[in-house]
């Protein structure tokens, strides 16, 4: 598949983050599903994603893929956002030592990936501390 | 009654001073903050353009409109950054908040006047009844040439207006615009920094053109300076918009609310409407506003705004800008901004 073709098929749980709420049991599938992992159902709601959140746990990136190496070092964590909804994303705009679970945060949209010096930009949602 | 429905405002949390910038060029940095009346500016981390900010200031006016994004019929951003040569920054900000695909897009460019070309345009499209909601942004993650005087005020902001006829915070009451062919300030195809014409961007440019739209829209409103609660021109600097404001007969008081420019530096497509954003966040029922954009080659907009109960209902529903400016500042070495800004030359 081109990088195009993957970019726009991404763009509403990237640019929008549409989660799939299961009609069933309430699950919410981020990025979105075919089939609810606890139920087994196969009908979903549409919903948006709240913007702020909590950490629940993070890492530090010391070694990044080729891609990434200028933003070495920089912190993955995963944002709980309530109603069980779970994102992982990069936290930027952070001091590293200073991250802590529990910590407030805000999802911002912001630049993911550039393919090169003249290829297509990815954009999409990563955390910063509230 | 036809106006800004919603209002907001992005401010990125990086900081470098002028004595940072001073100290690497061997300026002299007291005479950089006096002349230019500049304390610092705002930096883009690396992952934040004109599209990213633009996103963020639009979110914080649809807290404010609170309508549905769907029925926004024209997105427009103005910015001399847009990340694409070819390709809209519109589109990615359209689609980002829902409004695509039944809506007109475009990008506008005009130098620092490109954010107020973009709300002349979806006013006038409302005003018109072609479209039930406009949306226009200012934006920019400007830079100028290392060493040049430029670079001590090139800063990254934006602000975005919502425009509608129901549930107006403030109301347009007139506009006008003031425009002549002047190459005061350009950037040519294929070249990463502008050039300009050193004092020749003062006199025969800013201020011939900030006065002659501010009085032109007095004259056709009917209006004095006296008339007005607060004034936002154009800030390149921190000096200029206090300069041209006392030579049109306002005083430090009208002036005062919308000028950011010491502490956030000249954001380009989005000074004057991060200023007005700015004033309404402290603007109170009855207020009359007058907004006045500069865009180097060379032009000026105007709107005469008056503010309705409306804003009292929507002003705390969005971070004011002032306390975006205020929090979680980030100060940087010019070793970081340089990197953030490519300024470094890597090996391929
Ligand atoms: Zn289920």
């Amino acid at each position: 598949m081109s990088t195009s073709a993957k970019l726009k098929r991404e763009m509403p749980q990237r640019y929008r983050m549409e989660a799939g709420k299961c009609t069933t049991c309430g699950y919410i599938a981020f990025p979105p599903r075919s089939i609810c992992p606890e139920c087994q159902a196969r009908e979903f709601d549409t919903v948006i994603l709240p913007d702020e959140g909590t950490i629940l746990t993070h890492t530090v990136i010391r070694v990044a893929p080729s891609q990434f190496t200028d933003e070495a070092p920089y912190a993955i964590a995963i944002i709980e956002l309530g109603e069980g909804a779970r994102v992982l994303c990069q936290l930027v705009d952070c001091d590293l030592e200073q991250i802590a679970i529990g910590d407030p945060v805000k999802i911002e949209f912001r630049r993911i990936q550039a393919e090169g010096k003249s290829g297509v930009l990815f954009y999409g949602y990563k955390a910063v501390p509230a | 009654m036809v106006g800004i429905i919603g209002y907001g405002a992005y401010v990125p949390r990086h900081r470098i001073r002028v004595e940072e910038i001073a100290k690497v060029w061997g300026a002299d940095a007291p005479s950089y903050k006096r002349g230019l009346m500049l304390e610092e500016k705002t930096v883009p981390a690396p992952d934040q353009d004109t599209i990213t900010i633009s996103v963020e200031a639009t979110k914080n006016a649809l807290k404010r409109a609170n309508i549905n994004p769907a029925e926004i019929g024209c997105v427009y951003i103005g910015s001399e950054s847009h990340p694409y040569a070819v390709k809209p920054s519109g589109t990615t900000l359209a689609e980002v908040i829902g409004a695509t695909p039944d809506v007109h897009c475009a990008d506008f460019e005009f130098a620092c006047k490109a954010g107020s070309e973009g709300m002349f345009v979806a006013y006038g499209l409302v005003k018109a009844g072609l479209v039930k909601y406009g949306l226009a942004v200012g934006a920019d993650t400007s830079q100028g040439a290392p060493g040049d005087a430029l670079e001590y005020a090139a800063a990254a902001g934006g602000a975005a207006f919502l425009f509608g006829t129901e549930r107006v915070i403030a109301t347009i009451d007139e506009t006008f615009s003031y425009m002549t062919d002047t190459p005061d300030f350009w950037r040519r195809e294929y070249q990463h920094y502008p050039q300009h014409a050193g004092r020749f961007t003062g006199d025969p440019s800013y201020f011939k053109h900030v006065t002659g739209s501010a009085n032109g829209i007095m004259e056709k409103a009917g209006m004095t300076p006296q008339d007005f609660n607060y004034v936002i021109c154009h800030q390149p600097n921190g000096k200029f918009p206090q300069r041209v404001g006392k030579m049109l007969g306002f005083t430090r008081e009208q002036i005062e609310p919308g000028w950011l420019s010491p502490i956030l530096g000249n954001t380009y497509s989005g000074s004057s409407p991060m200023g007005l954003a700015s004033t309404l966040d402290i603007a109170k029922p009855g207020d009359r506003i007058l907004m006045v954009s500069y865009g180097s080659g060379s032009g000026s907009d105007s709107f005469v705004l008056t503010v309705t109960d409306q804003i009292d209902q929507v002003r705390d529903l969005a971070p004011h800008v002032r306390a975006q400016l205020a929090a979680n500042k980030n100060y940087i070495d010019y070793g970081t901004y340089a990197k953030f800004r490519h300024k470094i030359l890597k090996a391929e």
